[in-house]
């Protein structure tokens, strides 16, 4: 149990900075959970705390402790790897006490711990099985074993779902979330998946570019992204970004997101976007607070038209694709909403929800 | 693709099948021919050997006899002469000495040297990996001059232990390069794995890469075997007291006497001495071929 911190830690591989000098904070027992797309220095970042990575500068404190020059094997940390890195020649009950016995752990405390963990995780038929004669999840069960007998101060997951197919991954996420509940650790976890990030997290790190954008609770980084970024990377399908002009009408404010289009801008964010008015701005809105009029009250005045595109039925809602602009644009209406494709349809836009975003330094105003 | 479309063309689906079929019967004709020639071919000569080993000393100088067959009974008396009046026993002894020694050292410089140079980045790694593997294309019709001046400076001309010396000079670099490739093929992530776990370089070498790299280190050694046992310029330059010879050497100088050939003690010795590399052979095939691929293909 420890927690995990960086101080300007960054990463310089000859002449590319893979990590830009970041600073994170993770409190004793949190799941923190990386993200962000290949190449933002997500991985490099967790490698730098299990110390497979040296660090260029900063430090990485673990329990309070600068550990920059301490080898992995004296940080206390436990890692899953994507391709599980199982020990092909050995059991999985070897693979799971190999750690412990280089650290000379009697031999009964051993056959305890593994027990245990092989409960925690419904493996124990399977302790006797090498690597080549499990399945996938199996494999990953068995590599989150090898950390879990270990009780170490940090576990650390990189990318452990990616070799997984789709049902498995969902089964396997729910699994993590509940060991985490079980064993409670300090845990780091990196993927590129954002619906990971979202279920596990308690807290996500959002990183591009080899710094940190933002650091948020799931519901927080969904609801008040920071950046632009950050808008467009979290929520599947993306965020809809439209250029867009704020245009003052006496008392009213409007986001003019085409000529035929403009969209009041409910009067709580008006009295905040007022001074951008003339601006021009980038607008984002969610697929979700695109829909078809649901109810009577609601604003006519965020009613508009569109030729539909593309219509994608998904079952439990239907994604709509339409343009304004040449921008592509993506709603969710109800399945029983009659969405065609080439057909106009009445969509409404829910402006509690909108986002504002300066187009050069891509901060959300 | 192709395939199902000229299956359509062709018409209904089971002209199609039978065309594959007729396809794979010849196929199946064209290599169970080729293979029984090969067969026969690599086979006559073992043949020849021990039909002739079989025979007796008249019947192989007889001019008129016919030499694929026995025709005047099988006899067992060029082994036993060989056995008894010749040096051959101590020949087999000296070879078995030299090779396991020779497989011995070569494992152990190899194994460290290919652990260090596929997996241990460091500056100048892979142009030394380079380098072993030039050294290896050096004939040892031209290494043995210099070895010459080095294993009598040594004290060793004339003795065994000088073969021991000298052998690792043709099988390290191969057994290096082999299993440099073998190391490499080994994901990234099993090293990290036991680091995080505890282990040092040295754990890591002999508790996960020498097991999980076994089939290239056994094909490392079968090579290193069959150099060692096989080895004729070297033994010829620096041995040449009977007690000290090895048996390629040894079985051609002392079974061959100016123009006079003892042809059935040769075949006999010969067969004796290919034995140990054939049992060898059987037993650890499969390792052979897997460690010699995986070397090729993923190194």
């Amino acid at each position: 149990m420890a927690e995990v911190s960086l101080r300007n830690v960054t990463k310089r591989f000859d002449t590319i900075e893979a990590v830009r000098g970041i600073n994170l904070d993770i409190p004793d027992n949190e799941l923190v959970v990386l993200v962000g797309p290949s190449g933002c220095g997500k991985s490099t970042t967790l490698r730098m705390i299990a110390g497979l990575e040296e660090v260029t500068s900063g430090d990485v404190l673990i329990g309070g402790e600068v550990v920059n020059d301490l080898p992995p094997k004296d940080r206390d940390i436990a890692m899953v790897f994507q391709n599980y890195a199982l020990y092909p020649h050995m059991t999985a009950f070897e693979n799971m006490s190999f750690g412990l016995k280089l650290r000379k752990v009697a031999k009964d405390e051993i056959k305890r711990r593994v027990d245990e963990a092989a409960r925690i995780l419904d493996i124990t038929e399977l302790l006797e099985r090498k690597p080549k004669a499990l399945s996938g999840g199996q494999r990953q069960r068995v590599a989150m074993g090898r950390a879990i007998v270990r009780n170490p101060k940090v576990f650390l997951f990189d990318e452990p779902l990616s070799n997984l197919d789709a049902k498995l991954r969902v089964q396997m996420r729910i699994e993590i979330k509940r060991v985490h509940q079980m064993v409670k650790t300090t845990t780091v976890y990196v993927t590129h998946d954002q619906v990971e990030a979202m279920t596990l997290a308690d807290r996500v790190v959002v990183m591009n570019n080899g710094s940190i954008e933002q650091i948020a609770k799931p519901q927080e980084l969904y609801h008040h992204p920071k950046t632009r970024f950050v808008a467009g990377f979290i929520g599947s399908p993306a965020m809809n970004f439209m250029r867009c002009r704020l245009e003052e009408n006496g008392s009213e404010l409007r986001a003019r997101i085409s000529e035929l289009i403009s969209l009041p801008v409910p009067a709580a964010r008006a009295v905040r976007f007022r001074s951008l008015a003339g601006k021009e701005l980038i607008f984002g809105l969610r697929p979700e607070h695109i829909t078809e009029p649901r109810r009577s009250d609601r604003d006519a005045n965020c009613e508009f038209a569109a030729m539909l595109d593309i219509v994608e039925p998904m079952g439990m809602e239907t994604l709509v694709y339409f343009a304004i602009d040449g921008q592509q644009i993506c709603g969710r209406v109800d399945p029983g909403s009659g969405a065609q494709p080439r057909e106009t349809m009445r969509l409404v836009a829910n402006m509690d929800h909108m986002h504002l975003i300066d187009p050069s330094s891509g901060t959300v105003l | 693709m192709s395939a199902t479309a000229i299956g359509m063309r062709a018409g209904p689906s089971f002209v199609f099948r039978a065309s594959l079929r007729r396809n794979r019967r010849w196929a199946l004709i064209t290599s169970y021919v080729s293979l029984v020639i090969f067969a026969i071919f690599f086979l006559i000569p073992p043949y020849y050997m021990v039909v002739t080993s079989l025979k007796s000393d008249a019947e192989v100088a007889h001019m008129k006899t016919n030499p694929w067959i026995i025709a005047d009974g099988v006899t067992l008396d060029q082994f036993r002469l060989l056995l008894t009046q010749t040096d051959f026993l101590i020949f087999f002894r000296n070879t078995a000495i030299v090779t396991v020694c020779v497989v011995a050292i070569t494992m152990v410089v190899s194994v460290l040297a290919a652990f260090s140079l596929g997996r241990m980045k460091f500056w100048g790694s892979s142009i030394l990996a380079t380098g072993i593997f030039l050294t290896y294309l050096v004939p040892d019709t031209l290494l043995f001059i210099p070895l010459f001046q080095i294993v009598k400076a040594l004290g060793l001309l004339n003795s065994y232990w000088g073969m021991v010396l000298v052998y690792p000079t043709l099988t390290v670099p191969f057994c290096t390069w082999i299993m440099i490739g073998y190391f490499q093929s080994i994901p990234k992530e099993l090293d990290e794995a036991a680091l995080i776990d505890g282990a040092n370089h040295l754990q890591m070498l002999t508790k996960i890469f020498i097991p999980v790299a076994l089939p290239g280190i056994i094909a490392a050694a079968i090579f290193a075997f069959t150099v060692s046992w096989a080895a004729f310029v070297y033994p010829m330059a620096f041995l040449y007291s009977a007690d000290q010879q090895v048996l390629t050497v040894g079985t051609v100088t002392s079974l061959i006497r100016g123009d006079v050939y003892k042809w059935g003690m040769l075949m006999a010795g010969a067969l004796l001495a290919a034995a140990p590399p054939l049992v060898i052979y059987a037993f650890l095939m499969d390792y052979y071929i897997a460690g010699l691929t995986a070397g090729a293909t993923k190194g």
